[in-house]
């Protein structure tokens, strides 16, 4: 019970320090909808974020910084690359809105303070 | 079988083991892609494969504890359950819920899915382990409360015994907890937070409780120690799961924006981890040592001394090698995160719900125990499934490692992709030994239709 109540005091100092660590400021409507298509095509049930979801594919919590805005753009549209024997990632159908919406999701995850996680640009 | 409702229980059990076969043959499918990547694709996308493979073991597991609760709570409150009926009438519902869902992923990209069943209205689907339709969601909801309702009332009338009541609370707890994951903020931080309250509360926290609960359960029937031996052993063990296990959620809070004295409280709490599974293997083997009785189910034994010694190994010593902050900041999201979700998960919860399943099916099916035939293929069955998941780990931990080398701890990190071709060798070494599983696991099956000589229970 003591451990219990003292895990819900951090909780509760965890919400309050949290603003600071995870720039709320910057969530746009745009990186609201991004988080939703982000989730309705289960995109973590082959990649990571923040190093949580499958291991299949790569890491995309810095994939903003690894990328950049255009190269993702371009790589979602390619999918499926079908060379053979290749893991292949499904094509998603996302409008152009959608697309620069994801790429803001994107950008306001690479932004937050991981404590300097992953290890380097490769995730 | 001492009481008429417990054979409730029984459609719990089958449906359990019949969700296990899906579960293992999608993860072969998995296990697969990993080395041939384009293997049934576009039909049958990993993500897809990969939801199935995580949500039928859930699902799975969640009917052997249903199952294991229907048939020891009775017996344990000395008493009749409240309701059969409703047991039997959940049991259909969750069931067809279970397969609908199942099937909704695998007929229509998730998108529609998502699209058709709701997710506009409160968007939930699309987490890790929490991809369910929203009215699936409220589906599991319904079913626990029924549940909870009738194994409550069930205890509350009869003898309330320290299993019962650990069993109990276990199970409220993952009702509870479950209702977190329709808290789904905006905010990837706190969403992330708040869905460790799911996941790392049932399977570190509360699923423990239920663990520890079957687990005296069987050593109490087939050792005949005495009660007060095994309920005071049971306390302290669920004192010290819920003592390092709830701050222990830390853990994960280590690179996901959190601040960073959770580095220090997830270590040193999630490194005491180990030490209340540790505590289930000397449990087991001391009970069973300190036996009064020669139970004539023999496998049921080994189950259960399987389950004190591989959660040990996968949940205990896998969890810490790479709970340590300092080390998770390069294994963190890698294939030893892989390899410890697989052997903890088989460890701790496949076996204790195939350790009741083994003491109480032949019960249910109206003997002491199943003929020595049936009962030599069963262990052969345990060795063979628990086995091949010692190598699954390994070959899992061997290409961790590699991942960590070349990709982490490296001033020359090669891309994710460059990495995974250059350990493919032990994703195929891997795949092989799913096979010797799935072969361990047919054996399972088969044990059930083993004829032999049989005592009357």
């Amino acid at each position: 019970m003591f451990f219990f109540l003292l895990f819900l005091a951090l909780t509760f100092d965890t919400q309050g320090v949290l603003p600071k660590r995870d720039h709320r400021e910057n969530i746009t409507d745009a990186v609201v909808r991004g988080k939703h298509i982000w989730e309705r095509n289960d995109c973590i049930g082959c990649h990571t974020l923040l190093g949580e979801g499958a291991y299949f594919a790569p890491e995309l919590g810095n994939v903003y910084k690894r990328r950049g805005p255009d190269f993702i753009k371009a790589w979602i549209k390619g999918q499926p690359t079908g060379v053979p024997g290749r893991r292949q990632m499904p094509q998603f159908h996302l409008t152009d809105q959608e697309l620069d919406d994801l790429v803001a999701f994107f950008k306001w995850t690479s932004e937050i303070n991981t404590s300097n996680w992953p290890p380097n640009i490769e995730g | 079988m001492q009481y008429q409702s417990q054979a409730v229980a029984k459609p719990y059990f089958i449906a359990a083991i019949g969700l296990f076969v899906g579960q293992i043959l999608f993860g072969l499918i998995m296990g697969y892609q990993y080395v041939v990547g384009d293997f049934l694709f576009p039909a049958l996308p990993f993500n897809v494969a990969r939801m199935v493979h995580t949500n039928l073991l859930i699902v799975w597991l969640l009917f052997g504890f249903m199952g294991a609760a229907y048939y020891m709570i009775p017996e344990e409150s000395e008493t009749e359950l409240v309701s059969p009926g409703l047991a039997k009438l959940m049991f259909w519902i969750f069931l067809i819920a279970g397969a609908l869902t199942i099937v909704g992923y695998l007929a229509v990209p998730y998108a529609t899915l998502a699209k058709m069943t709701g997710n506009d209205i409160l968007p939930t689907m699309g987490r890790e382990f929490l991809e369910q339709p929203l009215i699936t969601k409220a589906g599991i909801v319904v079913v626990a409360l029924a549940f909870l309702f009738n194994i409550t009332l069930t205890v509350l009338k009869g003898r309330k015994t320290s299993v019962s009541l650990v069993l109990l609370l276990g199970l409220w707890g993952l009702a509870v907890f479950f209702l977190f994951s329709f808290y789904n903020p905006a905010n990837l931080v706190v969403d992330k937070y708040y869905w460790w309250w799911v996941v790392h509360l049932w399977v570190e926290g509360v699923w423990e409780l239920i663990l520890g609960a079957l687990l005296a359960f069987v050593l109490i029937k087939v050792t005949g120690v005495d009660r007060e031996v095994i309920e005071k052993w049971l306390y302290i063990i669920i004192a010290m799961t819920l003592i390092t296990g709830i701050i222990g959620t830390g853990h994960h809070y280590y690179w996901i924006g959190t601040p960073e004295y959770w580095q220090w409280f997830g270590s040193v709490f999630s490194a005491l981890e180990p030490i209340p599974f540790f505590m289930m293997t000397v449990f087991a083997f001391n009970m069973v040592n300190r036996r009064r009785r020669e139970h004539p189910n023999k496998a049921a034994t080994l189950w259960a001394l399987g389950t004190g010694v591989m959660a040990f190994l996968g949940a205990g010593v896998w969890g810490f090698l790479h709970t340590l902050a300092p080390v998770n900041y390069y294994t963190h999201g890698t294939q030893i995160t892989a390899a410890h979700g697989h052997m903890a998960f088989y460890g701790a919860y496949v076996l204790v719900v195939l350790t009741i399943i083994s003491y109480a099916m032949p019960i249910l099916r109206g003997r002491a125990a199943n003929s020595e035939r049936a009962q030599v293929m069963e262990m052969w069955a345990f060795w063979l499934m628990t086995v091949a998941m010692v190598f699954i780990t390994l070959f899992l931990t061997a290409a961790g490692i590699l991942q960590v080398w070349l990709q982490r701890a490296t001033d020359t990190p090669l891309p994710f992709m460059a990495v995974q071709e250059k350990i493919a060798l032990f994703y195929w070494l891997r795949e092989a030994t799913g096979v010797v599983f799935l072969i361990g696991l047919i054996v399972y099956v088969l044990s059930f239709f083993a004829k032999g000589e049989t005592k009357a229970a």
